[in-house]
């Protein structure tokens, strides 16, 4: 009598057992099937994750907020006591400062006039939208930063972002109220450079160390140690002059590059349309410095607007 | 006496805590410390909460949460969706056929399985991003995340303990 329960009972057991080994089974083959699709459909799980960083981009600017009021408190206090040497310094570097104004009315006046000369057409003007950082998502694996303005200001895919007129990075996708920048140091960031004084062509990539490198830069290239990096403007995404960093180091093939980006005192960042529809989020590396219609923006961020109520 | 409405509206509430702290663990490693260097070593927090609930009281973290709360970190973070998602599921899941070890421990034991299952977890993430990206993926910063979020860990579960105590005798 007491025979069938207890076997009905096993038979439950084992079928709870299976049950619970195929949850996880079944999660593992969703999380890689995530993966491939991210692969083979990049925009598509760009659009997911942008849905979700959208829908806690508000909880993490409250979250946000009272750290900020520490670290400002605390600078402030850091600020008072090093008011006197601060004042010296300031100083210095004003009667500096007052002779490189001279140079620099003297340049701009013989710029503009050799500008007429030469019927020069200027680059467009930007329109910018200062934004706060609202995450530093961080982690060894990815350099990237969500900031709290999104669609709704007029930021949009493939705008270079700025702080104290260096560049940060780009807006690598955008939701309705947030967005996310793509680091100069991420592993996929590209961006195409001027080097030093002789503007010799280059790709900034970087590799998710604090020290992004040179590609792609002509064998006969001279570099040295503290030439000036600065955006070269080709594949029509960023202007030309955006200043981006320096070189630290030359050596075995490998050039670094110390970026002026400081990663953890960004606050404020400036997003920054000068209206170039570029490549915008194509393949990196493959073709650095390609032809307009090697992606076609448009499509992508009309897709990513479509998805609006 | 039979449970009212609103204490079993309580109930659920409370039993609903552990995966909400557990994602708001997430939200809190995201964001901006402006430390020197900290961006770049940001601890695993919800790796915390995960262990913690799957060891204590895996009835209120199963496996289908830890799942969503690896989504959320992959979003937020910026590493190839689906990663941590599976480097999470795994985890619990090891918790999960070692429940009879880890039984009845004590906080110190409890704290070198963690040692071990972060430095598992943290060297599985990095092997599924490089194989994403199909290069060794440089990360300076892993070991200094790894030694931050073992550093964490008594902090953290600590709070969990008190939390639990107060809030999840009944549930």
């Amino acid at each position: 009598m007491s025979e069938r329960p207890r076997s009905e009972l096993r038979a439950a057991g084992t079928l709870r057992a299976y049950a619970h080994r195929f949850a996880y089974i079944g999660l593992i083959v969703a999380a890689g099937a995530l993966m491939m699709l991210g692969k083979a459909d990049a925009v598509l799980v760009e659009k997911l994750r942008l849905r979700i960083i959208d829908a806690t981009a508000p909880i993490l600017d409250v979250l946000s907020r009272p750290v900020d009021v520490v670290t400002h408190t605390v600078e402030q206090a850091h600020d008072w006591m090093a008011i006197h040497d601060e004042n010296e310094r300031l100083r210095e570097d004003r009667a500096r400062l007052m002779q490189w104004q001279t140079v620099a009315r003297r340049l701009e006046a013989e710029n503009a006039a050799l500008k007429q000369l030469l019927h020069f057409v200027p680059e467009p003007e930007g329109r910018f939208v200062t934004a706060r950082v609202v995450a530093d998502s961080g982690g060894a694996f990815a350099h990237s930063l969500l900031l709290s303005a999104g669609l709704r200001d007029g930021v949009d895919k493939g705008h270079p972002v700025v702080s104290d007129e260096a560049l940060v990075g780009r807006i690598a996708g955008v939701a309705r109220h947030s967005a996310r920048v793509l680091l100069i140091t991420d592993l996929n960031s590209r961006i195409p450079v001027f080097v030093g004084p002789t503007r010799t062509r280059a790709i900034l990539a970087g590799d998710n160390t604090s020290r992004p490198k040179l590609v792609y830069l002509a064998p006969e290239a001279v570099v040295s140690p503290g030439d000036l990096i600065a955006t070269s403007g080709h594949a029509g995404v960023f202007p030309s002059g955006i200043p981006v960093g320096i070189v630290n180091s030359v050596g075995d093939g490998e050039i670094r590059v110390k970026p002026y980006l400081e990663r953890e005192r960004l606050e404020y960042l400036r997003v920054i349309d000068y209206g170039l529809t570029g490549i915008l989020g194509g393949p990196p590396a493959a073709a650095p410095v390609a032809v307009p219609n090697a992606a076609d923006p448009k499509e992508v961020a009309g897709s990513q607007e479509g998805t609006e109520p | 006496m039979r449970p009212t409405f609103w204490s079993k509206v309580d109930t659920a509430a409370r039993k609903l805590t552990p995966f909400g702290l557990t994602m708001l663990l997430v939200l809190i490693g995201a964001v901006p410390l402006h430390l020197p260097g900290i961006a770049s070593v940001t601890p695993l927090l919800p790796l915390i909460g995960i262990y913690y609930w799957a060891i204590y009281r895996p009835d209120l973290m199963p496996v289908s949460a830890v799942f969503v709360i690896g989504i959320l970190y992959d979003a937020l973070s910026g590493t190839p969706m689906g990663v941590s998602a599976a480097v999470f599921v795994i985890v619990h899941g090891i918790i999960d056929s070692q429940r009879r070890f880890f039984a009845g421990k004590s906080f110190m034991i409890i704290w070198l399985g963690f040692f071990l299952v972060s430095a598992g977890a943290l060297l599985a993430i990095w092997i599924l991003v490089s194989a994403y990206y199909g290069t060794f993926v440089k990360s300076e910063a892993l070991i200094f995340q790894y030694v931050i979020t073992l550093g964490c860990f008594p902090l953290l579960s600590w709070a969990l303990l008190r939390w639990q105590r107060a809030f999840l005798r009944q549930a």
